[in-house]
């Protein structure tokens, strides 16, 4: 059963949650009621004025060709961003999991990457794969490949999943050593004893076990390719070549701030706030309520 | 149906050596027991027979097959955990079935197989069910099912009912016995509690940091203990120790052990040795009676719950059989 701790009055327990109440209603509640509030207008150019529209803002975006293709942008980049980032962390949790001595060690430099802000790490692979001065670039030019991902949509899409994934893994990585570690051993050898070979006891017993682990971090790490990558796609592709970057996040930044088309940005935000509140309610649904096997 | 052989088995973790060197063959359909306090390598030595700690030296062999370098998978074992590790994500159906459909058992197989095996254990009407759904008792049952349904050569136990309550306990002890003895299969079982032992072992394995300080049929083990801590292992209450010297045998350091029920209250006067009594336990059936004797020792006495239960403080005299005392030298080996 779970305890509550019960106050006597309500002076001390309002005190106590009004920081976070505070900081919610600044920079949450203020800015989203806004963004619900401009999104029903179009302003004029220079500020002075706005004309109510509706819901004009979201027909128009709706049946706009270029924020459907960010759509479809956004689903790529966010599943490959997932899908790389988790199958990596899973893959070096495995091992970390079945190394008996420096496992501490191993796991420390893996986790490093995730004290890196997004901006920063943008950069750094930005560095690597620079089309004139890029140590991974030159590389692949010895290897007779011509890496440009200034020009080329493909392998501007390949490298901005690769930075958002990398210090993604640390997280991921965390979450699936303590999954992989909260999974009794003798239920490991029990499978061993059965006859259960080791991919064989992954499939069957381990990744089911991991379930729970697995889908808190799919929802989690969706949200974060989602609201998260800003930096990633700003440092290294600022959403070109030829917006197959484009993803929603920076859409609203760039026809917000770069357009001016500040109705059509606060229309994308409030958009971006519905698919956020779907996750979360996901999120709540299944992981609250504990999918334990 | 296997025998089983363990040749001058030893193993260390790292430097440490924690298995000494141990040596037995069971033969085919033997219950063995492995008995000992925490700590004395009972279960490292059962999972080097299964192959889930590997072996540092000696030789382990299974249906006369060396099997050192064989994963467990490879040596036709089956083992019931002290937690039951079973699958929690799988029905009981499931829990059984997954050895065999690993084994590419055809499905009527299976079905037919865990149904037997589950009538046997009387958990049919549970097939359906997660693990979190059932009792202690119920799991253990089909940890059990899951060991008998692959029907291999040898079982291993590693404290297969410590999690259960007394009284489960004592009914689940008979029912693995009556299921060894119907299915005539090898098993070793390790167990920390020696009425357990005692129970169920054709033999026992008494171990003690790391080696087997004697083997052999629990009575025999019990009226004949090899070491000063067998003897004060198996039984209870424990056999008492006095200083061989204070009863005017053996020399300095080594002890003299008399079991409790061959200890006898008798007159101060013709006596082998005067104590105080500390305290009576009248059980009905039985009187333990904590005595002191002069040079401090405790003295457990154990008799008839007929017989007149003495006052506390009350100065007695203490008589027992000669053939009844056991005599060990310092390092704790039997004298006589």
């Amino acid at each position: 059963m779970e305890k509550r701790v019960r106050f006597k009055g309500y002076l001390l327990p309002i005190c106590l949650v009004m920081p976070q109440i505070v900081i919610t209603a600044v920079f949450f509640f203020y800015p989203a009621g806004q963004a619900i509030w401009q999104s029903l207008f179009i302003p004029d150019p220079f500020g002075f004025s706005a004309q109510f529209v509706g819901l004009g803002n979201f027909e128009f975006l709706l049946s706009d060709p270029f924020y459907r293709a960010s759509f479809i942008t956004t689903a790529i980049f966010s599943i490959l961003v997932t899908a790389v980032s988790m199958g990596v962390a899973l893959f070096l949790a495995v091992l970390a999991d079945r190394l008996i001595k420096g496992s501490g060690t191993y796991r420390t430099l893996l986790i490093w990457p995730y004290a890196v802000a997004p901006a920063v790490a943008g950069v750094l692979w930005l560095f690597m794969f620079n089309t004139r001065v890029g140590v991974v670039t030159w590389y692949l030019g010895v290897l007779g490949y011509d890496w440009n991902h200034v020009l080329n949509p493909g392998e501007a899409m390949g490298l901005v999943v690769l930075a958002s994934s990398w210090g993604r893994i640390s997280y991921n990585f965390l979450f699936f050593l303590a999954g992989l570690q909260a999974i009794p051993r003798s239920v490991i050898e029990a499978a061993a004893i059965d006859g259960a070979h080791f991919w064989t006891r992954f499939r069957t017993i381990v990744f089911p076990l991991l379930s729970p682990t697995t889908f808190f971090l799919l929802v989690v790490n969706v949200v974060y390719a989602f609201f998260e990558t800003f930096g990633v796609v700003h440092t290294i592709t600022a959403g070109g070549p030829q917006q197959a970057t484009t993803i929603l996040v920076y859409k609203v930044y760039s026809d917000g701030f770069v357009g001016q088309d500040l109705g059509s940005s606060a229309a994308q935000s409030v958009i971006l706030l519905i698919i956020v509140s779907v996750l979360t309610v996901i999120q709540f649904r299944y992981i609250e309520r504990r999918v334990h096997y | 149906m296997a025998t089983v052989t363990l040749e001058n088995l030893k193993k260390s973790f790292g430097r440490t050596e924690v298995i000494h060197g141990v040596n037995i063959d069971i033969a085919d359909g033997e219950f063995i027991v492995i008995v000992g306090p925490s700590g004395c390598g009972k279960s490292t030595l059962l999972r080097m027979v299964a192959g889930l700690e590997t072996v540092t030296s000696g030789k382990v062999f299974i249906g006369g097959h060396l099997v050192n370098e064989r994963e467990p998978m490879d040596r036709d074992i089956a083992m019931v955990f002290q937690n039951y590790a079973l699958y929690p994500h799988m029905s009981v159906f499931d829990n059984m079935a997954y050895g065999l459909k690993i084994a590419g058992r055809s499905k009527a197989e299976i079905a037919e197989r865990v149904a037997a095996a589950a009538h046997v254990l009387q958990i049919e009407p549970f097939l359906d069910r997660k693990p979190r759904e059932l009792s202690g008792g119920q799991r253990q049952r089909v940890a059990m099912g899951r060991a008998i349904v692959r029907k291999p050569a040898v079982f291993l136990f590693d404290e297969p009912l410590s999690n259960l309550d007394a009284k489960l306990r004592v009914q689940m002890r008979l029912e693995i016995k009556q299921l060894q003895r119907e299915l005539g299969v090898t098993s070793l079982y390790v167990t920390h509690d020696q009425v357990e032992a005692m129970t169920l072992a054709d033999r026992m394995i008494v171990m003690n940091e790391g080696r087997a300080d004697q083997i052999g049929a629990p009575l025999e083990v019990y009226a004949n203990p090899q070491t000063v801590f067998v003897a004060g292992f198996i039984g209870s209450p424990p056999t008492n120790f006095l200083p061989a010297l204070s009863v005017s045998r053996g020399s300095t350091e080594e002890l003299l052990g008399i079991r409790p029920e061959h200890l006898r209250i008798v007159g101060p006067d013709k006596c082998e040795l005067r104590a105080r009594v500390v305290n009576a336990e009248a059980l009905g059936a039985e009187t333990l009676v904590h005595t002191r004797i002069h040079s401090g020792e405790y003295v457990t006495v154990r008799q008839e719950g007929s017989r007149p239960v003495p006052e506390e403080g009350e100065e007695v005299g203490l008589g027992w059989a000669k053939e009844n005392e056991m005599l060990f030298f310092t390092n704790g080996a039997r004298r006589y």
